[in-house]
């Protein structure tokens, strides 16, 4: 009945699958959503060859950033970290099958701004890395 | 004769907010309870903010013609609007801001910075808004100055008992909330007050939610600095008050440089002007201080006491229908403790995903921290759903939130 909570999405936040940690890892990054509290930290586990091994989060915050966090670990699970700094905001949008205003795109942009701090190995996430 | 002359008439006061007629989504009509991020705006407001651009505009003092005059007329006449409707002795006591967080930031600037020293001790309550946080945060950093919190109780009442021992500290400044945003807690001002002065602090009423839903003398108050925003009670955005004492006020160095501040300007040194230009730097908000002349108009006809009384009535009805709701929990003091205000959680449900749902159903609440950040971390939650009501909130639109919140737990499988 209601587009933003589309069965996957509610399924996602209820019945996580990649929530947890990831050890050893090699990348690890957690960021706030200053906005609603959100908070999401993701741990990476990449191999020799540069490919994503293992790949969890953990947080707290709304369905909408919880579950796109935990579809976003399932995306990038066998993907190289080249093309994981290629994820861009409409590939997870396309992935929550969601229009979203600006301020609850926020949400669902956390996880990626997250890992791509983490990726890139810089000191905080910004906004910038999702756009 | 009508005699329930202490009942609003809300089918009528709905009228005259246009805003209130309209649909958010097909079919679906605005029930807008999120007056204490900002109230909606009557007809006479948006009228004489209108009329003053289409007939009168012109940049007021100074002006010799008939455009200036009238303009400075009205801007001024504003003013005494405001003073009366606060109980100030006088208009030269209210000085245009652009809201409440800019006239504490006045205070903190001027005031503090000429006044406060290394060491020196501000009171504040553990349930302010950022707005009267950060700005005695970033005095304090500069300055060196210590402060000390009024603790909030787990009813969500300030627990007055930690006062007098921190008032032992001498601090030179007491600021805080007379209502809490969140909590919707009305705080014993007077008495708050009364105390502070017995240490010999100067003080500090945050009015943006008081100002709006409950009458308010500052002279009874014996405030000292009494600050709020026109946006939360029927007026326009960035238009704000601060009141302050006469010898206070006289006392502080301008905040803001720049024309009508001044009396004499050389190249080299100015002198400043009096009470209250001093504090009002450049053109300012002339349609929004009529604006806001309009709204005081508006809700004096009204009269405060009864806008008061049916936010009680509201409030006390809300928080029935709310504590009904199986997994709702509504934070903050009783209704007879509290204005028009309800934050609550559902569950384990994110406040961004109720508001999202009522949103579906023409609801507006807030979701998030409210800018009280501390005040959140304190009951353990990073955000809450809050539902504020005003003059023109009725049960039916409480009873809409309520049905609508059961809408939310059956989506979430509850």
């Amino acid at each position: 009945m209601d587009d933003l909570y589309r069965e996957i999405i509610i399924d996602r936040y209820k019945n996580p699958i990649y929530r947890g940690s990831v050890n050893p890892h090699d990348i690890a990054f957690e960021d706030d959503n200053p906005l609603c509290g959100d908070h999401i930290r993701i741990e990476v586990r990449v191999n020799e060859n540069g490919i994503v091994e293992q790949a969890a989060f953990d947080g707290h915050g709304c369905a909408i950033s919880q579950a796109a966090a935990d579809l976003l670990m399932e995306t990038i699970i066998g993907k190289t970290i080249e093309e994981v700094k290629q994820i861009t905001k409409d590939d997870i949008l396309d992935m929550l099958g969601l229009e979203l205003g600006p301020v609850r795109l926020k949400c669902a942009l956390l996880s990626l701004k997250v890992l791509k701090a983490g990726v890139y190995g810089l000191g905080e996430a910004t906004d910038d890395l999702v756009e | 004769m009508e005699t329930r002359t202490n009942t609003l008439d809300v089918k009528k006061i709905r009228q005259d907010f246009p805003i209130l007629q309209r649909e958010v989504h097909p079919g679906v009509p605005l029930v807008y309870l999120d007056s204490t991020a900002t109230s909606q705006k009557p007809a006479q407001v948006i009228d004489a903010m209108d009329r003053y651009y289409r007939y009168t505009n012109a940049n007021i003092h100074r002006g010799i013609h008939v455009l200036a005059e009238e303009s400075t007329a009205d801007y001024e006449a504003a003013r005494q609007k405001v003073a009366q409707f606060i109980g100030a002795e006088s208009p030269r006591q209210v000085i245009f801001t652009r809201n409440t967080t800019e006239s504490i930031n006045l205070v903190a600037y001027s005031w503090g910075r000429r006044h406060l020293n290394k060491g020196d001790v501000i009171i504040l309550t553990e349930m302010e808004h950022h707005s009267n946080l950060v700005p005695w945060q970033m005095l304090a950093q500069e300055r060196e100055l210590r402060l000390e919190f009024i603790p909030v109780t787990e009813d969500g009442l300030l627990d007055l008992t930690a006062y007098p021992a921190l008032l032992d500290f001498k601090p030179r400044m007491v600021a805080f909330t007379q209502m809490s945003n969140v909590l919707g807690t009305i705080n014993p001002a007077k008495d708050m007050i009364a105390l502070a002065h017995q240490a010999g602090a100067i003080t500090l009423v945050d009015a943006a939610q008081s100002a709006p839903h409950l009458p308010v003398d500052v002279q009874d108050l014996d405030a000292d600095f009494f600050a709020f925003s026109a946006h939360k009670m029927c007026g326009p955005t960035g238009i704000g008050v601060l009141y302050g004492k006469k010898e206070l006020l006289e006392s502080m160095p301008p905040f803001l440089g720049g024309g009508d501040m001044i009396k004499r300007v050389q190249l080299r040194s100015f002198a400043p002007n009096e009470l209250p230009h001093k504090f009002e730097a450049g053109t300012p908000s002339i349609a929004e201080a009529i604006g806001l002349g309009a709204a005081v108009d508006y809700l004096t006809e009204i009269g405060m006491d009864k806008v008061e009384s049916h936010e009680k009535e509201i409030i006390a009805y809300a928080l029935e229908r709310l504590e009904e709701i199986p997994g709702v929990k509504v934070f903050g003091p009783e209704a007879a403790k509290k204005g028009g205000v309800a934050s609550f959680t559902l569950s384990s449900i994110h406040p961004h995903d109720v508001s999202q749902i009522l949103d579906r159903h023409g609801i507006a609440i807030r979701a998030g921290h409210h800018c009280a950040m501390p005040l959140h971390e304190k009951f353990g939650l990073p955000a809450t759903a809050r539902a504020s009501f005003y003059l023109y909130s009725t049960r039916e639109e409480v009873d809409k939130l309520a049905d609508s919140l059961y809408e939310v737990r059956k989506i979430f499988g509850m």
